[in-house]
């Protein structure tokens, strides 16, 4: 019941902070920032009640679960459920949800109303993706992120955010309506085998095929995934995207919609389709070690400050590929821990950069330069999050990276070692972003108010986090450790059956 | 025919006796709201009489007229799209004192009439009247402005490619009526089995049904007049055109061909290219127009291929998936065109792209409106297009056709792309002042409010709630077709 309410709770505060912007914006503001706070709440209180059951290893149920009949006609349940995993990124959601709600307070000026309805569907139809253990429901959700990213961009994006918001929707829906077919071919096959018309993921997972009927209905989920991740060479949208998008819809897009591509191919891809997974693998992770090293090449090449962190976000969910698909205890842990670490830097990195164009209204890294003398807390907190994007022990990101390189190379030496050239290239463009941006003469006479009280705020709350993350992941891993062992169980479980 | 026979017929009766009572009622006093009240009325009275008509289908009045289920299911449809085309007009026209809009009502009812024939015939005579009086009304309806030049040139274009597919529908008829002996659909199965028939014939004259029967559908190759007509057209006559009387004859299609036995593979061929062509053709050309009315005129002609994909995966799944897409379209395209005629006048509808720009900042709740419906039209979720949508892809995907269904796939993000750029320029921020659309100002009539209020809630709960719709389309149409 109560992970029903976490989406019903954005939806209904969604309509209701555009119903109080006709009085008051701030109103707006606060009903938003109520809504998220109240679900991050939620999701703590949670993680706390189930703690005990986590640590036990009692890994094969769901920790919570909703069961409604939605559309009998089809076999077709709102079923939610939860475990360490989804619990993780949900954490992750409404944490960037409430940070996405403060770092627009002063950025959206117009429309206010809407931008908050649009802002909240997001998070809802995000929650959705990540609770949904019904593939209508899943898709459901799925779809439903797309239209208030779009409207996000377009409606207070920068200067080419129509090309950019059309190229955006246009790519995740064609890639969705794959996956909507082989859900359905999924679906069929399914009746086929069992006589049962049904659209639970649990039962879905006995589905017997053929192994060449998995190879293209995994294709059609992996094409969907691979451009919400996005894999090279499906991630030309996301340069686009994140660079016209305004701050929090940068915030989410990189923090969390990304995440959804992820999350989809560990919860959907292997589990499902473990047979075909293992053949497509290592295709899978060459594509993935190749955004590696090109998004690395081009994120050194960009001047725009946005784009530039935009490819670092490609080639950092390349590892995530890679852990993924060598299907390793480790290498899991790795990509899910940089899942949850990306999304707090790169989320930080693109609010700085907000913060940042906000003040001299520009984002072209030439233009920049010197900032440390003019803002010291601006520039710090830049190089700080700089420095984890690169991979310095002790923040999160490290542990990730670290984790899907030890668990790939039991998979696939000579990847892993390719992909392990991308950490070293990572140090070049974080390093000239700081340098360019920060460091040096202050050529253009800036003289900037430094980070406001809010802005330091949640700049703080990310840094706190994500040194927690590299210093004492232990709950983390522990949380969901469980939930990996339980789908790597169920891979096999599929494979055995087939 | 006995006097029993009456009652399944009621709910045809009814609405002839509606189209009477409109033309007395406005003999007597010539007033816009009277014509719409007896009208709309009539048209009710109509719909709850197929609560009367039912307990006693399925059953064949005369040869000609057989009243099953499916065919109450399809007049509801129909009654309720052209009530919400009554009201439509009464906004269209309730500030416009020039033109006289209370014969439209009467064609409205004429037209309705036709098209609840259509979906209950089991006879080629009662399919040629049922077409007929749909078309002729449909003729006045098109030219309904006569003062215009544009309106005109549709209506005379729609009367003379209307009358050449007639034409070739007919012959289609009395080819297979040559071979076949019979006009009846139920005895044409036993008859084409004899031996001796010429099986050549019998397919030619199929073919040249499927080619009349595709006009009216606007299907690729014959969707030449659809763009024109639906420019020309007064808005709630182009609703007209594009839902009830596309929809009456997609389920006389659905009828004939499950009740005649006349599918085989080389029609189903026929079909795929036709199926194929309108959903490439009707998507990219879309891409080309500047014009509103035009864009949703190409969109009908790609949702009607969609429809054929079901149609080709024939089965049960195949005649939910046709009933609750066109429940589905019909709601979106009435809303769509609802929100044209909001901002139009007669005369001077507004087509033009450009002068949408910036709609939402002047008029939120139209182009929050208007927005559903393209989102419907595209098929995203929290709409009822999706749920048809998602229909139709499991009904190809059950029937294994993956030309249709990929084509239908590519098409449809194609087709997004023409929806979101209707979107975009309702939400951009145009600086130079907007001179089209004058009528911006004026208040909309209430009924016109209250029938694009209720359309977009029909849209919006189906889309997020659909099962009492599919539940009624399972009793309707499970049974024998």
């Amino acid at each position: 019941m109560i992970l029903a309410w976490l989406i019903f709770i954005l939806l209904v505060a969604g309509i209701l902070a555009a119903i109080a912007a006709r009085r008051s914006h701030d109103m707006a503001r606060w009903i938003s920032l109520a809504a998220t706070l109240l679900d991050l709440a939620l999701t703590l209180a949670l993680w706390i009640q189930h703690s005990g059951r986590i640590s036990f290893g009692n890994s094969g149920d769901w920790l919570e679960q909703v069961d409604w009949t939605w559309i009998p006609q089809l076999g077709i349940h709102f079923h939610l459920a939860l475990d360490g995993l989804s619990l993780l990124l949900l954490a992750l959601t409404f944490f960037l949800g409430v940070l996405s709600v403060l770092c627009s307070w002063s950025e959206i000026a117009h429309s206010v109303g809407f931008f908050h309805l649009n802002l909240l569907w997001i998070l809802a139809g995000i929650t959705g993706v990540f609770l949904a253990t019904d593939l209508f429901l899943f898709y459901f959700a799925w779809e439903l992120m797309l239209v208030p990213m779009y409207f996000l961009i377009v409606l207070w994006g920068h200067e080419h955010r129509v090309y950019a918001a059309v190229k955006f929707f246009l790519f995740t829906q064609l890639s969705g309506l794959l996956m909507l077919v082989a859900i359905l071919v999924l679906y069929f096959f399914h009746h086929a085998g069992g006589g049962i018309y049904t659209f639970d993921y649990e039962q879905l997972l006995h589905t017997p095929l053929s192994s060449r009927a998995a190879l293209w209905i995994m294709l059609g989920f992996f094409a969907a995934f691979a451009v919400k991740l996005p894999l090279f060479p499906f991630h030309t949208w996301l340069p686009d995207a994140h660079t016209e998008a305004p701050t929090a819809g940068s915030v989410i897009l990189a923090g969390l919609l990304l995440k959804t591509g992820a999350y989809g191919m560990i919860r959907f891809v292997v589990p499902l389709f473990p047979g075909a997974a293992r053949e497509f693998a290592p295709v899978a992770m060459s594509l993935g070690v190749a955004g590696i090293i090109y998004c690395a090449v081009m994120a050194f090449s960009q001047h725009d400050l946005k784009r530039l962190v935009a490819y670092t976000s490609v080639s950092h969910l390349g590892f995530v590929v890679l852990g993924v698909f060598s299907w390793n205890e480790l290498a899991l842990q790795g990509a899910v821990m940089t899942m949850l670490c990306h999304g707090i830097s790169t989320g930080a990195l693109f609010i700085l950069t907000g913060a940042l164009q906000e003040r001299i209204h520009t984002r072209e890294l030439g233009q920049m330069g010197g900032l440390w003398s003019t803002a010291p807390r601006l520039s710090g907190a830049g190089l700080y999050f700089a420095l984890a994007s690169l991979g310095l022990p002790g923040l999160g990101d490290f542990i990730g990276e670290f984790l899907v390189l030890l668990g790939a190379w039991r998979y696939h030496r000579v990847l892993t070692i390719v992909a392990s050239i991308g950490v070293l290239a990572a140090t070049f463009y974080a390093l000239r972003l700081v340098q360019r941006a920060f460091h040096g003469p202050n050529e253009y006479r800036w003289t900037l108010t430094d980070l406001v009280p809010r802005e330091g705020v949640i700049i703080a709350l990310m840094a706190i986090s994500l040194l927690w993350l590299g210093l004492y992941p232990q709950p983390v891993l522990s949380t969901f450790s469980p939930a990996l062992h339980a789908l790597e169980a169920k891979a096999q479980a599929t494979a055995v059956i087939r | 025919m006995t006097s029993s026979d009456l009652i399944p017929l009621l709910p045809l009766m009814v609405i002839a006796a509606s189209a009477v009572a409109t033309m007395l009622a406005i003999a007597v006093r010539l007033r816009h709201a009277v014509a719409l009240t007896v009208t709309t009325l009539g048209l009710c009275a109509a719909f709850a009489s197929l609560f009367v008509a039912a307990p006693l289908a399925p059953r064949s009045v005369t040869p000609l007229i057989r009243i099953d289920s499916s065919a109450l299911f399809y007049t509801g449809l129909i009654l309720a799209g052209s009530i919400a085309v009554a009201f439509l007009s009464y906004g269209y026209y309730r500030h416009h004192r020039r033109s006289r809009p209370e014969e439209l009502y009467i064609l409205i009812a004429i037209a309705a009439l036709g098209s609840a024939t259509l979906v209950s015939v089991s006879h080629f005579a009662s399919l040629f009247l049922g077409l007929e009086i749909l078309s002729v009304s449909l003729y006045g309806m098109v030219a309904y402005e006569r003062d215009l030049k544009a309106s005109v040139e549709a209506g005379v274009k729609y009367l003379v490619l209307a009358a050449a597919s007639a034409s070739l529908l007919l012959f289609g008829m009395a080819l297979v009526y040559f071979e076949l002996g019979t006009m009846e659909f139920g005895r044409m199965a036993d008859a084409a089995a004899r031996p001796g028939v010429a099986s050549s014939i019998v397919a030619v004259g199929v073919v040249l049904i499927v080619a009349g029967i595709g006009f009216k559908l606007a299907l690729v190759p014959f969707h030449m007049w659809t763009p024109d007509v639906y420019e020309g057209a007064p808005a709630p006559v182009a609703a007209f055109v594009a839902t009830v009387s596309k929809g009456a004859v997609f389920a006389l299609l659905l009828r004939y061909f499950g009740q005649s036995g006349a599918r085989n593979n080389t029609l189903l061929l026929v079909f795929t290219i036709i199926a194929v062509a309108s959903m490439f053709a009707g998507n990219l050309l879309a891409l080309l127009q500047n014009n509103v009315k035009r864009i949703l005129a190409y969109s009908s002609i790609a949702h009607l291929g969609y429809l054929i994909v079901a149609f080709e995966a024939g089965g049960n799944m195949a005649g939910f998936a046709v009933a609750f897409y066109l429940v589905a379209y019909f709601a979106t395209m009435l809303g769509a065109f609802g929100v044209v005629a909001m901002v139009s006048a007669p005369g001077n509808d507004l087509g033009d792209l450009a002068s949408y720009r910036g709609l939402f900042w002047r008029r939120p709740a139209v182009a929050g409106t208007f927005t559903v419906m393209l989102l419907s039209l595209a098929g995203i979720p929290l709409t009822a297009g999706f749920v048809g949508k998602f229909y139709i892809v499991a009904a190809g995907a059950s029937a294994l056709l993956w030309l249709l269904v990929f084509s239908l796939v590519i098409t449809s993000a194609i087709g997004l792309y023409h929806y979101l750029r209707i979107v975009v320029a309702l939400y951009s921020r145009s600086e130079e002042p907007v001179t089209a659309g004058s009528r911006t100002a004026q208040r909309i009539a209430w009924p016109l409010t209250w029938a694009v209020g209720a359309l977009t809630a029909a849209v919006i709960a189906i889309g997020c709630y659909p099962s009492p719709v599919l539940r009624l389309i399972q009793d309707m149409i499970a049974g024998p077709q």
